[in-house]
Formats: C-alpha cells, structure tokens, sequence
C-alpha cells in the first residue's frame, strides 16, 4: 500500500486509477522498495513529498516524472524538423563564414597573417606597447608550433563577435528607444547570462549536426551577444538629456540625433559591451570545443579526456595569452574613443 | 509710462494665451481644477498632479528682451520649453508670428525649430566630439548644408562672441564661460529671429556672468533680436529685462516693465524679492522724474531719462537742494528734484502708495 492510496480513494478517483492497463515501467525507488521487502510502513518520519512518483505509486494512471522529461525530449523532437526548415537556411551562412574564416586564416602564410594581425592591432589602439605585446604573444605561440590551433580560435572569436556586434548593437538601440521592448527583453538577456554554458549545447546538439560549424558559432554568439545589447542599450539611455534636447531644440530628425548624437556619444559603453563581448566569445569557444569547435579548445579538452597534463596547461595558457592580447587592444581602442570626447 | 524703450507699439513676435500644464498621470481630467484656480500645493495633495503651469498669458515683442524669473521650481524651464514645443501643454496656444505652433504637424515643427528659433541652455549642451566649429555650425548642418558651407560663417560669429582661433578645439578644452560663448555662437549662426535662453549664464562665476551678459546686450544691440530669457537672478533679470514676468508656482504673479514693477510691486511675494537690490543702481531718471516740458527754476544740469539715480546722486554731490532737467534725445521729457530721488530709494512695501503719488 502507498501512501497517497487514500487521498485517491477520498476524491473518488480509485476507479479512473485502476482502469486501463497498470503496466507502467516500474521506477528506480519502487524496484528498490521492492527489493528490500515490504516495508512501506508509513511512519510520519519517512512519509514522501506528494511528488509525481509518489502519487504514481498509489494510483498507477498518475503520470511519473520521467514522463514529463520524456514528453519534453519527444515534444522537442516533434518540433525539430520543421524548426530546422526555418532555421538550417537562416543559419548556413553562419556556417560559410566560420568554415571561410577558418580557411582564409590558415591558407595565408604566417609571415602575412602576422604583419596583417599588427597591423590591425596598431590602427585599433596606436600604442606601441600593445603592439609589442601582440607581436611576443602571437610569436610565442608559433614558436611552441600551437600557431594553428591559435588562428582556428582567433577566427571563431572575429567572426562571432562580429556578428554579436552586428545583431546585437540594433537591439540595443531599439531597447533604448522603447521601454516596453527593454522590459521584454531583460530577462532573456539575464537568462542567456545567468544559464551555464554547457547547457546551450543541449538543445543545439539535437537541432544541428555536431559536424556543422554553425552549432558552436550559435552557441558562441548566444552567450557572447549579451554585454553588447545590455551596453547600447544603456549607453543610449545614459546620453546627457541636455545634448538630446539641444538636438531637438535645433530641429534634428530621430535619423541624425541617432547618428550624429546618440551613437557617438555612447560609444564608450558600446566599445566596453564589445570587450566584453570578444572575452565571452573566448570564454564560449573553448567549452564549444567539446562540440567540434576547432582551435586551443581542443588542446585543452585532450589534457582532460587523456590526462596529459602538459598538452592541456600550454594550451590552457595560451587561451589566456589570447584573452589578454584580445582585452588589451580592444581596451586601447576604448580608450582612445574616450580620451577624443573629454 | 514714459519710457521709450518700451512703448508697446512694436510688434508680439510669441504670444502665449492660456497655457496651462499639469504633469501626471491624467492631465486632462484635473484641468478644470486648474481653470478654476486651484493653487499647486493643494492640486498635488488632493489629485496627486503636479501643477506645472497656470494661466499664462503672456506677450513677448519684437526685438526685446523677456525675461522670465522665479525661484527654482516655478516652472520657467517648463514655459520657455512650451515655445518650441519641446513640452506639449495640456491646454493652451502659442502664437508665433501669429500662427498657432500648437497646429504644426511635425514637418511645420521641425522648419520652426531650424529656422525661427535657437536654443541656448544652461549646462551649454554642446556636442562634445565635435570640434567648436562644428557646434557653432551645428544649425546648418542639421539642415544640410556641409562644412564648406558653413565654416565662414560659423568662423564669423565664433569671432564675434570673442573665440577666434579656437575653432579646432573640443567643448571639453574650454572653460566654462568660453562654452557658453561657443552655445550663444551656435543660437546665432542659426540665423533664427528668436533666441531661448533657459538660465543660460547661470552656470558660470560671477565675472564670466557679467562678461556675458554685456555681450548678449552688445548682440541685441546690432541684432535686435526676439530674446526670452530665464534666470532666477533679480539682478541678471532686471539689467536685461524690456520685459519683466514673475513667476511663482506656476503663475505669473506680475509682469511689465522692471521699473514699473519695482516701483509698484502688487504682490508681498515680489516685495520680498526685491527689498534686498540697490535700487539705486537699478531705478532711472525716467520711472521717478516728474513729466513735464516745463523748464524748472535753478537747474543745476541735465540728466539723460536713461541715467540711473545712482549716477544722478554722484552729479549732485550729496547735495539736496538740486534740481535736473531729464532729457530724452536732446529734449526735456521732465524734471527731477533730489527729494523724488530719496523718496525712490526707500524699499517699496507698505510704502508704494506714496511713491506713486510721488512718481505720477
Ligand atoms: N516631467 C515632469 N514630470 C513631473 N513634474 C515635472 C516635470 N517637469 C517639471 N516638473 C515640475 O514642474 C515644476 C516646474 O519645473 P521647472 O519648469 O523645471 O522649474 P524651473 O525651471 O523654474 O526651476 C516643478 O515643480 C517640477 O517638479
Ligand atoms: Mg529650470
């Protein structure tokens, strides 16, 4: 006899209980309670939380709870393939552009590609001391032979948060403007940041292949986008009331305050969201290794399923290489922007 | 009145008519509390609105200088935003050039604010990632033109405002006052009639505000042009004012022209307001003197109708007896014997029923 045996009899439900066949796969807790003799003797001690399987126990049509994972995995399945009708397109280009950046970085030569990288660095952040920081770290990690593995990451990382920047500085802006939008879209942006990366993968992994690139690149872009839209859009609303209402006052449309005013003035905020956003993007490709994303992650990911210990610390060490010579130049990029306004 | 500054024939540029604002959740249904003269205070006890503007009738002509004063708080940044719409009003008209702006469709209202009016504002609201140049010709670039075109005439006015050569520097590598210089040269390069100047000095130290309001009477003297003015600074107001409004809590306590309203304040609020100014600096020959084209007996010498009794006490040498003539342009428009002058000095209150008697 269960526990809850009673409560079903009370409202009369024994008989919809019973009906039907009472076949249902057995849990893990009653072939335990089985084994070990009949001793569900209730005492108020061990007396169960009404949960789905304990009420399960006492009247055999209840649903258990594996049903509702179950029905969740076989609701998600249903869906997935008209979901990929809509998405596999929308998403290939994601593809093309990573497996294109991939290629185009380790089809150049080094001693192309690595002028290319300084030179960028240098019109970025004019500052000698970054450039030479740039130049030992990426020297470094070719001369320890991890340059491939390096320029696999640093593709990843330039394409997504190019697209983080693409997508996500319009959604700020359009947050800015109306409350009704920012109220809407907060909690998704707290529920982006605040889930743990792996669990991105999940539901990713059913959709796509794991041999498509897109897979980690949308995984990589969902957790990196964040800072970007949170700071435009603050940014934005942080612009001097008094400057926006000169620009009224002189007769500006909504287009040029927004591009001559509100734009430029919250760039600051915008260049931190994009700091931030590439050390996300650093952060999400490394676990998005476990999903075929190529580069020093998977390095990392060998020190761990091999334990060689050695492989996994260089690598590990090169990604904080990367995360600081990444940090710096956007810094001094930000920087600059700052230093022209006041 | 005898003034000529002020003889009321030129012509209402602005003309606001029964502007009322209320702020909160309904204007619309505490309006008629309003109409009926409910004061602030009790509008926002008893229907939780804040009472921003009541019954404004106001007009301000051609070529002179309005100016609107109160105490913080009294709605003045609120009226002044109301003329170029920045802030709609819950019922009301503005009349500017006698068409209402209220009618405007936002094309109308957007050619209003590029073309008649131009703004100065009180923390100078400048672009900071523009150069001074650019901000001067802010105005025109809003309306399309390219630097080329307005780099002359940007230059000129930054000139005039006393900022050559600083033109490729950015708002943050000027001080205050020169700021201000580089917002009164962006108000002007726009080439508008009408000029809104909400507290627009003052942000800025004392000398820099004397500086600064010598330049804007300098200006208005070659410029002419329509000026509302805002400060909550007696002095500052009653230096520039052609025409003085007081606002308290919303309403116009009394307005006219400053001397008139220093002479005969109709409110215990603007008596207080005014007990503390040397009305010596302040009062002229013109709102105390006796009319009159008869020449008096035993002039001691003329005195312009524009003087200030404080040069006038200096001319008599603390001498009692004397007598003036005041002329106006050559002629004499009255007299002003030294017992008018002290009889003025005396702090206006219970008083100003014999100081009129003594003025008229
Ligand atoms: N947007 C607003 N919402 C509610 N109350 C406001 C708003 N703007 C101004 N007020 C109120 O209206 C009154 C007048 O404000 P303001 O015009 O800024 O005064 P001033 O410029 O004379 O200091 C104040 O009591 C202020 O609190
Ligand atoms: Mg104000």
């Amino acid at each position: 006899m269960a526990t809850y045996d009673g409560l079903f009899n009370a409202l009369g439900l024994r008989e919809w209980c019973n009906s039907g066949t009472s076949d249902a796969p057995m849990s893990m807790a009653d072939l335990i309670s089985k084994t070990s003799g009949d001793s569900a003797e209730s005492s108020l001690w061990t007396i169960p939380f009404p949960s789905m399987d304990a009420f399960n126990a006492a009247c055999s049509n209840f649903p258990q709870s594996r049903d509702l994972t179950q029905g969740l995995e076989s609701g998600f399945l249903s869906v997935k393939d008209s979901l990929k009708v809509v998405l596999d397109p929308l998403t290939q280009p994601l593809s093309w552009m990573l497996s294109g950046a991939i290629d185009v970085m380790l089809s150049t030569p080094w001693w192309i590609l690595i002028p290319l990288l300084l030179l960028v660095t240098w019109a970025v952040s004019r500052r000698w001391s970054v450039l030479l920081l740039v130049a030992i770290t990426l020297c470094g990690l070719a001369f320890i032979d991890h340059y491939e593995y390096a320029m696999q990451t640093l593709a990843i990382i330039f394409v997504c948060a190019l697209i983080c920047v693409l997508l996500g500085v319009p959604i700020g802006i359009a947050m800015s403007r109306s409350d009704r939008l920012q109220r809407g879209v907060i909690p998704i942006l707290d529920m982006l940041q605040t889930l743990p990366p792996f669990v991105y993968l999940i539901p990713l992994i059913f959709l796509f292949s794991v041999t498509e690139p897109k897979l980690y690149g949308i995984a990589v872009i969902l957790y990196a986008i964040v800072p970007v839209i949170r700071l435009t859009d603050l940014g934005i609303r942080l612009v001097d009331k008094e400057v926006i209402e000169a620009a009224d006052a002189f007769g500006m449309t909504p287009r040029q305050k927004l591009y001559g005013v509100q734009i430029p003035l919250a760039l600051p905020n915008i260049m931190a969201g994009v700091n931030q956003t590439i050390m996300m993007s650093l952060a999400m490709v490394v676990i998005a290794s476990m999903v075929s994303a190529p580069g020093l992650g998977i390095l990392v990911l060998r020190g761990i399923r091999n334990l060689e210990l050695g492989v996994g610390l260089v690598a590990g060490l090169g990604i904080v290489l990367l995360a600081v010579i990444l940090d710096r130049v956007t810094k001094a990029a930000l920087q600059r922007v700052n230093r022209a306004q006041n | 009145m005898t003034n000529s500054t002020n003889n009321g024939d030129k012509r209402v540029k602005i003309s606001v008519r029964e502007l009322y604002k209320i702020f909160g959740d309904d204007p619309e249904s505490v309006l008629p509390y309003a109409q009926e003269g409910m004061d602030k205070p009790q509008m926002l006890q008893e229907h939780g609105h804040v009472l921003g503007l009541q019954n404004i009738n106001v007009d301000m002509r051609e070529g002179e200088i309005t100016v609107i004063m109160g105490l913080s708080g009294s709605g003045k940044s609120t009226l002044i935003r109301h003329l170029n719409r920045l802030i709609e009003p819950t019922s009301g008209q503005i009349l500017v050039d006698g068409e209402d702006v209220m009618g405007y469709n936002e094309a109308q209202l957007r050619k209003l604010r590029r073309e008649r009016m131009s703004m100065v504002f009180q923390k100078f609201a400048l672009l900071p990632h523009r150069t001074v140049l650019e901000n001067a010709g802010m105005a025109q670039a809003v309306r399309g033109y390219t630097r080329r075109d307005f780099e002359a005439d940007a230059n000129r006015w930054l000139d005039r405002v006393g900022l050559s050569g600083y033109d490729a520097q950015y708002p943050y590598q000027l001080s205050g006052g020169m700021q201000q210089r580089v917002g009164i040269a962006r108000a002007l390069a726009a080439n508008s009639d009408i000029m809104l100047m909400d507290e627009a000095f003052s942000a800025l130290d004392p000398l820099i505000r004397t500086d600064m309001q010598d330049l804007l009477l300098d200006l208005q003297q070659e410029l002419s042009k329509t000026v509302v003015f805002i400060t909550h600074d007696l002095d500052e107001a009653l230096k520039l004012a052609d025409h003085l409004v007081i606002l308290k809590d919303g309403y116009i306590v009394q307005q006219g022209e400053p001397q008139e309203i220093l002479l005969r304040p109709n409110d215990p609020y603007i008596v207080d307001f005014i007990s503390d100014i040397n009305r010596a600096r302040v009062l002229r020959t013109r709102s105390v003197m006796e009319p009159t084209t008869q020449p008096p007996e035993g002039s001691s010498g003329d005195v312009d109708s524009n003087d200030t009794l404080e040069s006038v006490i200096a001319k008599a040498e603390g001498n009692t007896a004397k007598v003036f003539r005041v002329v106006h342009e050559g002629k004499q428009v009255g007299v002003l014997d030294m017992q008018m002058v002290v009889r003025a000095l005396v702090p206006t209150g219970a008083s100003s029923e014999g100081i009129r008697a003594a003025a008229v």
